[in-house]
């Protein structure tokens, strides 16, 4: 009997965490539409939402259920099966990723060793449902969103892997909470510090891979209507709403885990005034999500939309190039310093 | 798989509009797409048409004005004013020098409004959308001041045929002074901070759309678009109608007759139109606002239509046979609306209702020239294109 | 260059073209004859010291018992160099109800010729794409001449349109929640 409760623990232990860790993500998911809705209205001369509940709190609900009971179409002539999975998939990959990102320590779903790749694959596998999505709907719109899309996720990972060998290197791990203990080794405990060009093109990435301003095009409102989730409605249109900002969640921790030190601060930080210590990890951690979360909106609220050569020639003559040129450098610097 | 000689590639053929974000009202436009890049561009309109020449030629004089309006419903004033000087040249009336100034000044409040707007939604298009939110915070004063000058705030229909409606209040001149005062600052700390040097908004526009001197010419294009080529042609400076011709402003010109350049017009033409509106309340003349003969082509005022016996008759006259007394005879007259030439073409038969009216409307002809900037776009550059015309398809369709 | 003597020109040009010049309050106006428009237009075009660079205006007009030919095209042509502005009317009868296309001249005039043969029916030979551009493709009449019925002699509930409503509500009834 002992043995038996030996074996099934770990499984209960595991699924509470998952259900904590997608319960609490998916209460994020919805404030962060709302906290978008505001930071840019305040941006743009007006207010955001004020209507439902103090100061328009209960907006994301308000929103949720109405997508929830709204009807579902399914265009005729669309591919229905592969319709249906688009969204599935899409959602999948986005929450899958939640998995290896270490809130604080020790508190992880899955503590593997290839965190980072793992990371990596999940946001490609997501490409997928975009490319489905565009081609199934049988919509110009969408077709033509879906292949923009897939060819910027394409460019942009490749950057994106590149930017994080620097931190690979220094760290010597792919283990996203090995990689946090190792910055905590350094005096000055983040590797924004050395990586910083790493960092840019991480960040710059981000925000491709993630479709938002000023990369943006795939769901080009202007030029597109909504790109590739044009013809979705009601829950499956949700489904894809939600993973954009949980891939948006994602991409904050990962740039917080990999050059912000995670859930700790720095040393020279911490020497100085030793009180910070008390902060507990978990809001350290947030607090650095939330604020890249912000950089979302903040860029959003600035800048317009690339146009689709453009958008190529930065991925692959910008920053690629100085994703390169940032691993020979530190490799260079590790050899010599070692 | 072997490739077969009945496997081909095929250009995509996509329909932008009539119901799409990008196309400012319902213009429709038929893209042929080999990839991203425009093989042809075929605009389609008439959605909005209502017959407005049409629908004048069985119209008085006096009714047909609020037609005017429906034109470009951006700038409405503008289009009022311009259907008054041509039936005012076409009658022979001498407008009085007060009501001269109110026109110019309200054009020039309609133009700020309708640059500010195409600007904005140019910008909302290419994708930076704070500009947008913006303009409408500054659109929204011109409005009020609208309403507070005439009771409408965008079908104003204030001008009338030998002078205006009513007269300006002093608190109305105040109110906009105030606005002037800081209306250039405006925008050059939030319009122009967010755009002009802001890279992916030059990588964009510069180099895009471009439209040589003499192909502007020759395709009829007028106003800021025409003014962008570098070409000095503004109806204001050239044949001055109301009291252009007392104020001072400079006609901004672009270089390379692109996107950019347009856009750096129609921004520095906002402040040109600011400098003429504080000219105008500072140099307001005191008088009549409508001509003395006009009463042979306006409605006397209600009050004394009810006391009056003379004025009941002469409004009986006015309403059912339209003008007494027009020349016959066949007029064009000109005016510079934001949106380029407004022409109206006008044939009297002598009697009360034009027997020809014919608009020649400025977006008409920059709608029929857009193919020619989209030569060697892409998609997101026909986007940029639609929004630098700066089309209200109400004027195009009539 | 004043616009009558701009006139003189044509006339000394084109002698036997100019059926009359008129004026009213400054501007003038050359009525011709249709058959060498396009020779005018490129003298008008293509000399250095008219150089009517810029086509303003190209429309038609319906003289419907009033004179005969009862149909014109008028051009409306302007020099940005010079500044001015001449007005020329070509007469064109019912019976052939074409003229010259200016297109290569005024790229501008494609859209104009288009309106014009879509209002008033006239045709503009040599013109690259000569569509209706703003009433629907498959319109019957020319709305802007002056013999088009303002009014249709059916009854409201007769009107093709309505019928077609009508039949496509009866048909849509299926698809009604109930």
């Amino acid at each position: 009997m002992s043995l038996n409760f030996d074996l099934i623990m770990p499984f209960i232990f595991i699924l509470v965490k998952i259900a904590i860790v997608i319960g609490v993500t998916m209460l994020h998911v919805m404030y962060c539409t709302y906290f978008e809705r505001k930071v840019i209205g305040h941006m743009q001369v007006r207010l955001g939402p004020m209507r439902v509940g103090p100061h328009g709190l209960l907006q994301p609900l308000a929103d949720g259920l109405k997508l929830f009971f709204k009807e579902d179409i399914i265009p005729t002539e669309s591919d229905k099966a592969v319709f249906k999975l688009a969204p599935i998939i899409f959602t999948f990959a986005a929450m899958s990723s939640l998995a290896v990102i270490p809130f604080y320590n020790g508190f992880v779903v899955a503590n593997i060793n290839i965190g980072l790749l793992y990371i990596l694959a999940m946001s490609s596998l997501g490409a997928y449902g975009v490319v489905m999505a565009g081609w199934s709907s049988n919509s110009k719109f969408s077709f033509l969103g879906g292949l923009r899309s897939s060819a910027q996720v394409i460019s942009y990972e490749v950057a994106m892997g590149m930017s994080l060998i620097g931190v690979m290197l220094l760290a010597g791990s792919l283990n996203l909470s090995e990689i946090v203990k190792a910055q905590q080794q350094h005096w000055y405990g983040m590797y924004l510090i050395p990586q910083c060009v790493g960092y840019f093109v991480f960040l710059t990435a981000a925000f491709a891979e993630t479709n938002r301003t000023p990369f943006d095009l795939p769901e080009a409102e202007s030029e597109l209507v909504a790109g590739y989730f044009v013809e979705y409605s009601g829950f499956r249109f949700a489904l894809y709403f939600v993973s954009e900002y949980i891939g948006m969640i994602v991409m904050s921790s990962m740039a917080v885990v990999c050059f912000w030190g995670g859930w700790t601060l720095p040393p020279f930080i911490t020497n100085a005034i030793p009180a910070l210590l008390l902060i507990p990890g978990l809001i350290i951690f947030l607090a650095k999500v939330y604020f890249h979360i912000f950089l979302f909106y903040w860029v959003r609220a600035t800048v317009p939309r690339y146009r689709y050569d453009q958008l190529m020639a930065l991925g692959w003559k910008v920053l690629l190039p100085l994703a390169l040129i940032n691993i020979v450098v530190t490799s260079i610097v590790k050899f010599l310093v070692a | 798989m072997p490739i077969t000689n009945d496997m081909k590639t095929k250009n995509l053929t996509i329909s932008m509009g009539p119901q799409h974000p990008a196309t400012h009202g319902v213009l429709k436009v038929v893209l042929e797409l080999d990839g991203e890049s425009i093989v042809k561009c075929t605009p389609y309109v008439g959605y909005l048409h209502r017959g407005v020449e049409k629908l004048a030629e069985s119209m008085t004089y006096l009714s047909a004005l609020p037609l005017t309006d429906r034109l470009d419903y951006i700038a409405s004033v503008c289009n009022n004013v311009g259907y008054c000087v041509a039936v005012e040249r076409l009658f022979g009336i001498e407008v009085p020098e007060r009501a001269k100034f109110i026109r110019t000044m309200t054009c020039e409040m309609a133009r700020i409004s309708s640059h500010i707007l195409g600007v904005a939604t140019h910008a909302l298009d290419i994708g930076a959308m704070t500009v947008f939110l913006y303009s409408f915070r500054d659109r929204e004063t011109l409005l009020d001041l609208f309403e507070m000058l005439c009771g409408a705030r965008l079908t104003v229909s204030y001008p009338r045929i030998g002078g205006v409606r009513n007269d300006v209040t002093q608190e109305f001149l105040d109110k906009l002074y105030a606005f002037t005062d800081t209306f250039p600052a405006t925008i050059e700390r939030e319009y122009e901070t967010l755009l002009n040097e802001n890279r992916i908004w030059k990588q964009r526009t510069i180099g895009v759309g471009v439209i040589t001197a003499e192909e502007a010419i020759n395709w009829g294009m007028t106003g800021p678009n025409l003014r962008g080529s570098g070409v000095f042609y503004d109806i204001r400076k050239f044949a001055p109608y109301d009291a252009y011709d007392k104020v001072e402003f400079d006609v901004p010109l672009g270089k390379n007759g692109d996107v950019y350049d347009r856009y750096l017009c129609r921004m520095e033409e906002m402040k040109q139109s600011n400098r003429i509106i504080r000219q105008c309340i500072e140099q307001l003349p005191k008088g009549a606002i409508m001509a003395p003969d006009a009463p042979k082509f306006t409605l006397p005022p209600k009050d004394r239509v009810l006391a009056d016996m003379e004025s009941l008759i002469h409004q009986f006259v006015l309403i059912t046979k339209g003008p007494i007394a027009a020349p016959e005879g066949e007029l064009y007259a000109s005016t510079e609306v934001p949106k380029g030439e407004l022409g109206f073409y006008i044939i009297s038969d002598g009697s009360g209702k034009p027997y020809r009216m014919r608009l020649r409307s400025p977006s008409f002809v920059h709608v029929s020239a857009l193919p020619v900037l989209c030569r060697d776009a892409m998609v997101a550059d026909f986007i940029a294109n639609v929004g630098t015309i700066d089309i209200v398809l109400g004027e195009c369709d009539r | 260059m004043e616009p009558k003597d701009i006139a003189e020109q044509i006339k000394e040009k084109f002698a036997g073209e100019v059926k009359e010049v008129s004026e009213f309050r400054g501007q003038v106006a050359v009525i011709l004859k249709k058959d060498r428009i396009k020779e005018i237009m490129r003298f008008l075009h293509g000399t250095p010291e008219l150089n009517f660079n810029y086509l303003v205006d190209l429309c038609g007009v319906d003289y419907w018992g009033k004179k005969e030919p009862r149909l014109e095209v008028v051009y409306h042509l302007y020099s940005i160099e010079h500044r001015h502005l001449i007005r020329l009317r070509a007469e064109v009868a019912e019976e052939d109800a074409s003229i010259d296309s200016v297109v290569d001249i005024w790229a501008g005039a494609n859209w104009h010729e288009r309106e014009c043969f879509d209002l008033f029916g006239i045709t503009f030979k040599g013109h690259p794409d000569l569509r209706r551009v703003l009433m629907p493709e498959d319109w019957e009449g020319h709305p802007l001449r002056k013999d088009y019925p303002l009014r249709s002699d059916l009854g409201e509930r007769e009107w093709p349109g309505f019928q077609e409503v009508v039949k496509l509500s009866e048909k849509n009834k299926a698809y009604e929640v109930r």
